[in-house]
């Protein structure tokens, strides 16, 4: 069943009364090019989403916070931070995980994943990374708490920007700003944390022997915070982010999203105690549902592109339903679909397994796949061969060639690793490293997590003045473990 | 003062200036126009107290801040320096084959090696030490004055036929042009030469050279015209031709003798950049001890 909800047509007025957000909005409509901002005061709400989008909050603040502090033993005078991107040393360290510059791929893979798994929960269950996990919403909403502590709650607010400039509005209003800023401040100095030994760095950043890149990311997040979690909010979500246009295309009308039950609440209208419910929907219009959205709108309107899926106004709803004694849920997570089914009298199915969602777990599945298979075979030691070009080959006075090559070897591990190389696919091949001890196989002991250059020259018998190229290859063993690197034996006679 | 022209359709004053009829409007700078350049004034007062400005008699107004481009640089090339220093330090102290035992001194040497032997060397010998004619290949085990470490800084430091009391020297006659032998009997020896390193050669121009030979090279080169490293006479058995394997390079180097040289570098280099250098070279060359008597040669 497919149900094409028509939003290019103008809905016809309602006929019920007009809500304040409706009316602020009708008189900020575009005159010109620009779109004046209709200020928004969220009422503060109680209810189990909000509990859990507090509970969200703080675990996810702390998790930034805590971070950069966890230590993790490391040898040598590796750094001893658990999480760390050391752009000095060239490496990301994720606990017991060091990946180097040329692992980015790993990052890139992490990115893929992260960005399917989002696919798939906005289409089975909206947007809730806007809601509850995205930064601009967790740090607007603790903006706006911090907004409540000093003006109070929205009718406070509203009264308080209303009024003429007073001593108790100029010290609410700047105690405010100041706390916002300290906030931003704090957020910029945590995320700086992530690049340097935490420990050293909060001692030098205050005497001002931190690096200058320390101090500019820390100015621009501490600005970024406060411009977009104080003065922007929604404007972000509404005008500079993305996500909200492209979410369009993983909903569909199976996706679970804050849903306004119209089969239920419609006809709206004001409701006396006196009288009954028969012959009217279960919505009394108290506009409790646009007065505590933090984005101001109206979500009897339906799914709309400023609808973050916070749940806030489920709660608001619920505390107005138990209040007129009617059942919960007027607004609730729902689909489209089930509220089109009850509309037309049918029982309302949700179907989780779906194609669009199958393709999306399907390729989390096949990603996630390639990124833990390309984990476990990750050499511990990673070996690249460049042959000398210039000259390609020397020929000798018995008439035997000689090949240069210098091996790149890189031990990603922590410790010294003793290797044993040998040359395959030219016979009598005979292998040596300069300064190395002779010995067949060539045995190299490899420093920890560096890379190592060692140079190394083939000499092999030839057949007489006859030019050519062979393949061959190095096999490099370690542990146990042998890889094979393909090369390739030049060969004729000297030039002169 | 008398009144300035109006101009007629925009009301506006005139400077007064005409060029072929062409009228300029005495309009006022835009606001901000003004603003940058009174900006500008201020921030040119506040330059001159901080930074050098006036020219003077003796010099000039060195401001408070003493801003010294010159001395940056200095303080720059010093600091340069001593980093270099601590590099050099290690090569110096370290013997030839302990740079090129440890690992860490011997990358070290090989990139110090690579960029002087770029700028230097290559010229001659190659980007990649390959020799030419006329120019020894240094990647292979043919060595005219010793492959080893010891050897190749040695030769590095007092050159090859230069003013160096201990310079490396041999000296080849040029039996044709100094007139010592008739072109028949050079080119009788050519003939011989080629039959030294077991190519086919005429035996008539061979037998008819032998005692030439023996009375004018065979001193240096040997009898066995395996050559003596210690008089510089290369091996003349082996596949390794200076100047040219071809019978005219082999008469020409007879007839007319050329005898390369190479400048001393110890003069130009600090001693752990010879050092360096040495490494790169014997490390290139493929390293250990290579011998350059090849299994007795019969005579032909």
């Amino acid at each position: 069943m497919t149900i094409i909800i028509d939003r290019t047509r103008e809905r016809p007025a309602p006929s019920g009364p007009v809500s304040v957000a409706e009316r602020q909005r009708e008189k900020a409509r575009p005159k010109g090019l620009y779109q004046a901002r209709v200020p928004i005061y969220p009422k503060l709400v109680h209810g189990p989403w909000r509990w859990l989008k507090w509970a969200l909050l703080i675990g996810m603040l702390a998790i930034y916070y805590i971070t950069p502090w966890i230590r993790w033993e490391r040898p040598g005078g590796l750094p001893d931070q658990a999480v760390l991107v050391d752009f000095a040393g060239g490496r990301f360290y994720f606990f017991m995980i060091q990946l180097w510059p040329q692992e980015v791929y790993f990052i890139t893979g992490l990115l893929v994943m992260a960005a399917l798994a989002l696919f798939l929960v906005t289409a089975l269950f909206g947007r809730l990374w806007c809601g509850y996990a995205c930064p601009q919403t967790v740090w607007t909403d603790l903006y706006i708490h911090i907004e409540r502590l000093f003006e109070g709650d929205r009718n406070a607010r509203m009264r308080l920007d209303a009024a003429p400039m007073s001593f108790d509005k100029l010290w609410r209003k700047t105690g405010k700003h100041a706390v916002w800023i300290g906030i931003g401040f704090g957020t910029g100095g945590a995320w700086i944390f992530y690049f340097h030994d935490a420990p050293t760095l909060i001692r030098t950043f205050w005497v001002g022997a931190a690096p200058m890149t320390a101090y500019i990311s820390c100015a621009i997040l501490t600005f970024t915070t406060y411009v977009f979690a104080g003065h922007m909010r929604e404007q972000v979500c509404i005008y500079m982010c993305p996500w909200p246009r492209i979410q369009g295309a993983m909903l569909d009308e199976q996706s679970f999203q804050v849903t306004y039950r119209s089969d239920r609440g419609e006809p709206r209208g004001p409701h006396k105690k006196a009288e009954g419910w028969a012959g009217r929907g279960d919505c009394i219009d108290c506009n409790q549902c646009v007065v505590v959205c933090p984005m101001g709108i109206d979500i009897r309107n339906g799914s709309q592109l400023e609808c973050i899926n916070c749940g806030l106004c489920i709660d608001a709803c619920d505390e107005i339903m138990d209040k007129v004694e009617r059942p919960r849920g007027l607004i609730a997570y729902d689909t489209d679909a089930a509220v089109a089914a009850r509309c037309a009298g049918q029982k309302s199915k949700h179907k989780l397994v779906r194609p669009r969602t199958l393709y999306y777990a399907g390729a989390l599945v096949l990603v996630s796949g390639l990124m833990i298979q390309g984990f476990r075979t990750r050499e511990e030691i990673g070996v690249h061969a460049l042959r000398d070009r210039n000259p390609a080959y020397v020929q000798l006075q018995d008439g035997s060639v000689r090949n240069g090559y210098t091996l790149k070897i890189a031990n990603h591990g922590f410790e010294t690793a003793s290797i044993e190389i040998r040359y395959s696919g030219i016979p009598g091949a005979v292998l040596n490293s300069p300064g190395q001890p002779a010995s067949n196989p060539l045995v190299v002991q490899v420093e920890p997590n560096r890379v190592t250059p060692l140079r190394v020259f083939v000499t092999a018998p030839a057949a007489e003045d006859e030019e050519g190229s062979e393949e061959a290859a190095f096999s490099i063993r370690s542990e146990n473990r042998t890889q094979v690197v393909p090369t390739a034996f030049e060969y004729g006679s000297s030039p002169q | 003062m008398s009144e300035n022209e109006r101009d007629e359709h925009t009301g506006v004053e005139t400077t007064g200036h005409e060029w072929d009829g062409i009228k300029e409007l005495d309009n006022p700078l835009p606001r901000w126009w003004l603003w940058v350049f009174y900006a500008c004034i201020a921030f040119s007062i506040v330059y001159w107290v901080l930074m050098p400005a006036w020219p003077g008699l003796n010099g000039f107004t060195p401001g408070i801040l003493n801003q010294s481009d010159r001395a940056d640089v200095m303080a720059e090339l010093s600091e340069l320096q001593a980093q270099r220093g601590k590099g050099e330090a290690l090569l110096v102290s370290a013997s030839l084959q302990q740079i090129e035992a440890d690992p860490d001194l011997q990358a070290h040497a090989l990139a110090v090696g690579q960029s002087v032997f770029g700028d230097n060397c290559a010229s001659c010998h190659g980007v990649g030490g390959g020799g030419a004619p006329g120019y020894p290949n240094l990647r292979d085990d043919v060595w005219l004055w010793g492959g080893s470490l010891e050897e190749i800084e040695h030769t590095l430091l007092v050159g090859i036929r230069t003013t160096h009391p201990e310079t490396r020297m041999s000296q080849m006659p040029a039996f044709g042009r100094d007139g010592l032998l008739p072109s028949t009997q050079i080119a009788d020896l050519t003939e011989y030469v080629v039959a030294l390193s077991g190519r086919e050669a005429d035996p008539a121009a061979v037998a008819r050279a032998a005692p030439l030979f023996a009375n004018n090279c065979a001193a240096c080169h040997m009898p066995n015209g395996v050559g003596n490293r210690d008089l510089g006479a290369p091996n003349l058995t082996d596949r390794e031709w200076l100047y040219g394997s071809e019978r005219t390079a082999i008469n020409g180097q007879i007839a007319n003798a050329r005898n390369g040289v190479m400048p001393m570098w110890g003069n130009r280099f600090s001693p752990g950049v010879i050092k360096a250098l040495a490494v790169y070279i014997h490390v290139n060359a493929g390293g250990g001890e290579p011998s350059i008597v090849p299994a007795a040669a019969p005579a032909p």
